[in-house]
């Protein structure tokens, strides 16, 4: 193995593996991408899988659409022989109260502007859209038929397969231990496997972002929260589209394999832990067979947790080290990381290979908790 | 051992030949394994296929048994109706 590299990206879930695809696609090739786990063996692979576009801050709104378009050509655009598995079944975001309805008006005008092909829905159509739905206490709900969800561990291996066919190598099963930092500037990474020299370092870790950016002097305001989610036994075709409440806070849908994904997202202390409970078992089946009586049926197969990295405004920070130049972070999803990793991938990308970019990297930095810039959204779990 | 006909995973249908193929694409765990190709996701979670493809990992890379990773233990220990487990939080389930 070689002993350097012109960049270093620390973590292989979608952030990273996306990142190092753009990187080598923009002839950026002399990659290492190192993975404590397997690839997506962290949030990527326990994320709920879910795209999409019905956001309500313009910024987000176009990155999970400017996403969205990669995810529906990801095989052709990286290279993959399997089936990311993407099925735009749509996105029914259901309203339980006067405000939320509101405010997902207010939505509907952000997602417009954009062309976004989003809708309000009165309670007979949503119950068209999902026959089983138990539309007590709703006041209505939103669709959009482009929003669905994809497979996390093959849109991850299409994304790390196509770059390492351009040459990104990639060392799993290996831990980032210690950064080598001279003069002001990132010069390398120590690794359980032995110490790799590079003068750009990416830190798509997640919630392990913060301990590795404080070896680089930067203190990132993330905290990382346990989620769970959980699985059923796979049954015939029985709902097209995700259905999701910010207000109960629970997402279900069924995977094109037939099992029902779900999950809840009850307000947790921040801590590491990523051990499922039986409390969550019991109470996500209360709130989802309220919501889809059709699913007392169902039988649970298997649950299980993992984490969000919350940034104080819900939003990714993109941030160079201020006493380690060259060290990146991008860090701070919040639980969208997965449906906006194509886009966020590219920005990346393009800011190292200079080149231009509709976007402004620079907003992204955690200054704006600073200056007050911050990137709010409404529509978000 | 006949390779096509042979299941090691019964739930997901899956031959000696697929999950060997898989072995040769370079994915080295039963984790990878099982994420790539759904082995051990089934109703019965890997009760019979995890030892298996453990086997067969094994012998590919010619290392001892207690050094393939295994893979984590999720629960339920057995499949449960969703409803029994509403009835059960609506009977006075806890809050973490």
């Amino acid at each position: 193995m070689k002993k350097g590299y012109d960049v270093i990206i620390i973590g292989g879930g979608i952030v990273g593996c996306a990142t190092a695809f753009e990187l080598a696609k923009r002839g950026i090739t002399d990659v290492l991408l190192i993975e404590k786990g397997y690839l997506s063996s962290g949030a990527t692979g326990r994320c709920g899988a879910g795209i999409r576009q019905q956001w309500g801050s313009e910024l987000n709104a176009r990155i999970a659409m400017e996403s969205t378009h990669i995810f529906e050509n990801l095989e052709e655009y990286t290279g993959y022989k399997h089936s990311c598995g993407l099925h735009q079944g749509g996105y029914l975001l259901v309203a339980y109260t006067e405000k939320e309805w509101a405010q997902f008006q207010e939505n509907l005008k952000v997602q417009h502007s954009l062309g976004i092909d989003s809708r309000a829905v009165d309670l007979k159509e949503a119950k068209e859209i999902v026959p089983y739905l138990n539309t007590e206490g709703m006041f209505g709900a939103t669709f959009c038929q482009k929003d669905g969800h994809a497979d996390p561990f093959h849109c991850t291996q299409a994304y790390a397969q196509g770059a390492r066919r351009m040459g990104v190598e990639f060392l799993t099963y290996t831990e980032a231990t210690g950064l080598i930092i001279r003069g002001g500037h990132i010069a390398g990474v120590e690794t359980t496997k032995g110490t790799f020299e590079a003068s750009t370092v990416i830190n798509c870790a997640n919630v392990r972002a913060p301990e590795l950016a404080k070896m680089a002097g930067e203190e990132l305001p993330i905290v990382s929260e346990r989620h769970q989610a959980l699985v059923t036994e796979p049954v015939a075709p029985l709902i097209d589209c995700m259905v999701m409440s910010f207000h109960r806070s629970y997402y279900v849908q069924q995977t094109p394999h037939g099992s029902f994904v779900m999950g809840i997202g009850p307000k947790e202390e921040p801590s590491f832990n990523f051990k499922s409970s039986w409390q969550f078992l019991e109470k996500n089946c209360a709130v989802m067979c309220e919501a889809l009586p059709i699913l007392r049926k169902l039988n649970v197969v298997r649950q299980w947790a993992g984490q969000y990295d919350l940034s104080p405004d819900r939003n990714p920070i993109i941030d160079e080290a201020k006493e380690a130049r060259g060290f990146y972070s991008v860090c701070g999803f919040s639980g969208h990381g997965f449906m906006v990793a194509p886009r966020i991938a590219i920005l990346m990308a393009n800011h190292l290979a200079r080149q231009e970019d509709t976007m402004d990297i620079r907003m992204f930095s955690q200054e704006r908790y600073k200056t007050g810039k911050l990137l709010l959204e409404p529509a978000v779990v | 051992m006949d390779d096509k006909n042979t299941i090691l995973c019964r739930c997901e249908d899956l031959t000696r030949e697929a999950i060997l193929d898989c072995i040769k694409a370079g994915y080295c765990t039963i984790d990878e394994i099982k994420r790539v190709t759904r082995a051990g996701m089934g109703p019965c979670q890997g009760r019979t296929c995890r030892m298996l493809i453990a086997q067969e990992l094994s012998s590919y890379y010619g290392i001892p048994m207690e050094e393939v990773l295994m893979t984590t233990f999720r629960p339920p220990t057995k499949p449960i109706r969703m409803g029994v487990l509403a009835d059960a939080y609506k009977e006075g389930g806890a809050e973490e």
